[in-house]
């Protein structure tokens, strides 16, 4: 019964993470940050059919030091929404539930999303020339 | 929507310190205090505790303290050997029974904080009500329409081994508020010890209204705010798999489509 002023006993405030916890919230933050930067890939193609001057404009906002800044997180968002996208697959199977095998796999999505966006990264700074 | 923060009358403040006299072997526990009868927000009093005198689990500094420094402290305890799931607790962030929360587990100081996200009564004690009246909506009995044989209704060995991993729930409550979904919705998620428990009738060889049983979980809140977090079988002093049984609802929810 709900009763005049009593409290509500604290939760996100005590209660301690663990590798499964920040995969799941990540997995809901990085999906948020694609929408928007699917709008962004929109507006860029659109950029494109546009004309050579419009593209420049763009591409010249993308490459800037907070374009970079902004496309590197975008790129790790991908990277970390596929590798938790796809461990959710192999849960939707009735697998990875054990703890040891959950929690490894928790980290490995991180382990995966790091490297890959070091990896994408120094890539394209090498084709650009810049590294 | 989902409210990250405690409301203002939640907000935990400061409270006093118990020292323990002349003991060298002492330990910090930081209780969660809340008296519906003073009007003032809840509170973390301290209690050292001296470590020679005291039996080797949470429940027993907590008994300890209770007995010997402040015999206002209030909490639920009854068998002392986790079978009844009256001490469910959250202590340093997990919550667990203080029973079998062996001290030298935990590390650092020792704080104390009532099952999360739930009403409080006093101290400890949370008020769980609205946990049980979802433990009633699942039917937790045997649903049988055929006519009820002499004896026993019979079971093969192997039905008989689908029930492990479920009969063993103790409701506690400590894996549904581990839950953020069951935080955030719990007024309509029904939370993980509760589809554990729905699962443990759904797979019963012997129950016969499986149909009805999945027609009341198809639904947007009841079963499918599971998004596998897995907070609670983190959590299960028994060990079982609350999220594991949610996923097997869901594949029987799959398969029934056909």
């Amino acid at each position: 019964m709900a009763q005049g002023n009593r409290p509500l006993s604290p939760h996100l405030q005590v209660y301690r993470w663990g590798a499964h916890m920040a995969v799941s919230i990540m997995h809901r933050a990085t999906g948020s940050a694609l929408a928007f930067g699917a709008i962004l890939l929109t507006w860029w193609l659109v950029a494109l059919a546009t004309g050579h001057e419009y593209f420049n404009m763009v591409q010249g906002y993308a490459s800037s030091f907070i374009g970079r800044i902004v496309l590197f997180g975008l790129t790790f968002a991908l990277m970390q929404h596929m590798a938790s996208g796809i461990r959710h697959l192999f849960m939707d199977t009735g697998k990875l539930y054990d703890l040891k095998p959950n929690s490894l796999t928790a980290k490995l999505t991180f382990l995966f999303s790091i490297v890959m966006t070091l990896l994408i990264w120094v890539a394209a700074y090498k084709v650009m020339g810049e590294l | 929507m989902a409210e990250f923060s405690l409301p203002k009358n939640s907000r935990v403040g400061k409270g006093k310190t118990v020292k323990a006299e002349g003991a060298t072997n002492t330990r910090k526990f930081s209780v969660y205090r809340w008296n519906p009868d003073d009007g003032e927000n809840p509170r973390m009093d301290t209690f050292e505790v001296d470590m020679d005198s005291c039996g080797p689990m949470v429940l027993d500094a907590l008994i300890k303290i209770k007995n010997e420094m402040d015999s206002t402290v209030t909490f639920r305890r009854s068998c002392r050997e986790g079978v009844c799931g009256s001490c469910a607790m959250n202590m340093n962030g997990k919550n667990g029974l203080a029973c079998t929360t062996a001290i030298e587990d935990l590390k650092g100081d020792v704080s104390i904080t009532p099952l999360p996200h739930q009403e409080v009564v006093k101290d400890l004690v949370p008020d769980l009500t609205n946990f049980y009246a979802q433990y009633a909506s699942i039917k937790p009995w045997m649903q049988t329409q055929s006519t009820t044989p002499e004896k026993e209704r019979l079971q093969s060995h192997d039905d008989r081994a689908k029930l492990d991993g479920l009969y063993e729930c103790i409701l506690c409550a400590c894996c549904s508020t581990s839950c953020p979904s069951y935080w955030w919705n719990g007024d309509k998620y029904l939370g993980p010890a509760i589809l554990l428990q729905a699962y443990r009738w759904l797979i019963d060889s012997r129950d016969e209204a499986t149909g009805e049983r999945l027609d009341n979980l198809e639904d947007p809140f009841r079963l499918y705010r599971c998004h596998t977090i897995m907070n609670c079988a983190n959590a299960c002093p028994k060990g079982l798999n609350p999220a594991k049984a949610i996923a097997e609802i869901k594949k029987m929810m799959v398969e029934r489509r056909g």
